[in-house]
């Protein structure tokens, strides 16, 4: 028995078992238990369990309903024995040992979106809601978040560890919000998907500009709930991301260099991405119901499926930010507005309109809101007044590859 | 992964505990003893003698002298190694030792460590 329980092989299978179900016999023990910890300490249990006894029984024919029932069962005798020192659980493991476990496959899709809300629940901060996504529904390990966020294992351990007990402290119940409730709550979801995969795709601060994993796990969430809760702004959020990532080698030279989408080499862009992308938002589109990652992901749509950088069709970009401007208010998307009625109505025209947004104060500290109106101003030839923007937008900029691309173009106007 | 957790408590403190309440916190202990070792988690847990060595370079020569050479309040009392999925898989392990539930007042407390993958700066 110990010959076969130690083999590679059946460790192998254990791996692989731990990577497909473990996150769904977690999310059903969160549900079956009431609590994170108590889950976890279930879940290590009953993958414990199945290393003592798999190689006696055999595998069971159901892995995860073998490992869910195991699990709650382990929790329950630890609750017992722990009952036994504090009279104050007794009450707990009654009532949990009178909850029944149903393996429904569809109860156990629900546990999987149940989870996903409660990891982003409202009473949590963002890197806490990030944090926690990324571990408890994505699997990935404390030392990967703290790799991929730049921080350090201990900061993000004990974010976690934070957030577990604010859950327990708010006494957060483990369920799909209602109707009633769900734009805001996906709302919170949407935007820590989207905060991951942008993690991935743009480093904030920090010598390299792309980040493989984060941008992947952030897709892998978004396909997961695309099937979970099929409403058109999770369509349009994957379809957004996909657009951005179909780019993604294109977007940095051979040195780490910036390059930007009127440079880019379109023949490395994923073809089949832009395509799957420009299905979603077409469908999210469709629906009428639609927001503002559907409408950013149709600008995107229309950069990706023209031929070339002149081919762009410029009018459809000014008009779908003319809705965003209304649906998702923000200086930047001014500014992005700007630049599209910048290449739509003439140079002059985007021009104003930057200024005027500068004037208002709020991007005077935006590095790009200098290098897009440095850009407008390089183009008409007016190039002393350019110079003075690249230097302000200089100042500003944190991320070493933009610098980078902001120092050439200042060179290349003497 | 393996994580290293060193239990600190006050040795003073400690050894003006009578017979019998050093008895009774070691029964209460086992009880949280058993729960660590039933994760099937520890890959070692020994408790320390309070006496140490010291050793230190003197060129090729180490000097050795008994210990402690500063007036330490805390000192490592046991010693437990984890093998965990990760760093918060350990706390959740490392949680369940007696130092983590008990012995406030003899200035019990963990501290818990990675074992680096290799020599660091």
């Amino acid at each position: 028995m110990d010959n076969l329980r130690d083999s590679v092989e059946f460790r192998r299978r254990l791996d692989v078992l731990w990577r497909a179900e473990s996150r769904c016999v977690l999310a059903s023990l969160i549900r079956l238990l009431g609590d994170f910890d108590l889950a976890e300490e279930a879940l290590a249990a009953a993958f414990g369990a199945a290393l003592e006894d798999w190689p006696r029984d055999g595998e069971p024919a159901n892995a995860r309903a073998w490992l869910v029932s195991t699990g709650r069962h382990k929790a329950l005798d630890m609750l017992r024995k722990r009952a036994r020192f504090d009279a104050s659980l007794a009450p707990l493991v009654e009532r949990l040992d009178r909850a029944s476990t149903p393996h429904e496959p569809d109860e156990i899709e629900d546990d999987r979106l149940r989870l996903i809300f409660t990891c982003c629940h409202p009473v949590l901060a963002r890197e806490a809601q990030v944090a926690l996504t990324l571990r408890e529904v994505c699997g990935l390990s404390t030392e990967e978040i703290a790799r991929a966020l730049l921080t350090s294992s201990a900061t993000v351990a004990q974010r976690i560890v934070r957030a577990k007990a604010r859950l327990r402290e708010a006494r957060v119940t483990f369920h799909v919000p209602s109707r009633a409730e769900l734009p805001t709550r996906l709302d919170a979801v949407l935007s820590v998907i989207y905060l991951v995969f942008n993690e991935g795709y743009m480093a904030s601060a920090g010598a390299q500009l792309v980040r493989v994993d984060l941008s992947s796990e952030a897709l892998r969430i978004a396909r997961l709930l695309v099937e979970l809760c099929p409403e058109p702004e999770v369509e349009g959020l994957l379809a957004l991301m996909l657009l951005h990532d179909a780019r993604r080698t294109s977007r940095t030279d051979p040195d780490g260099g910036l390059v930007l989408i009127d440079d880019q080499d379109r023949s490395l862009w994923n073809r089949a991405q832009i395509a799957e992308g420009s299905q979603r938002v077409a469908r999210a589109i469709a629906t009428r119901r639609f927001g503002a990652y559907t409408l950013q992901a149709a600008i995107a749509a229309v950069h990706a499926e023209a031929p070339n950088a002149s081919a762009t069709d410029w009018e459809e970009v000014v008009a779908l930010y003319d809705l965003l401007v209304v649906a998702a208010p923000s200086p930047v998307v001014e500014l992005n507005r700007a630049m599209a009625v910048a290449m739509h109505s003439g140079l002059e025209r985007g021009l104003a309109l930057v200024d005027d947004l500068l004037a208002r104060g709020e991007l005077v500290d935006y590095h790009l809101a200098h290098a897009a109106r440095a850009d407008l101003l390089r183009r008409l030839g007016r190039t002393a007044e350019a110079r003075g923007s690249y230097e302000r937008a200089l100042m500003l900029v944190r991320q070493e590859p933009e610098r980078r691309f902001l120092l050439r173009r200042v060179r290349e106007l003497s | 992964m393996k994580y290293l957790c060193l239990a600190y408590g006050d040795q003073k403190k400690m050894e003006k505990l009578s017979k019998e309440q050093f008895a009774e916190l070691i029964e209460r202990c086992k009880a949280y003893d058993a729960e660590l070792r039933a994760t099937g988690q520890l890959v070692q847990a020994d408790s320390l003698e309070w006496d140490y060595v010291a050793i230190r370079p003197n060129g090729a020569k180490p000097i050795v002298s008994d210990g402690p050479f500063v007036e330490t309040k805390e000192t490592v009392g046991g010693v437990i190694v984890i093998e965990a999925r990760d760093l918060n898989d350990a706390i959740r392990v490392a949680s369940l030792h007696p130092a983590a539930r008990m012995g406030e007042q003899l200035g019990w407390w963990i501290e818990l460590r990675p074992f680096a993958a290799e020599c660091h700066q």
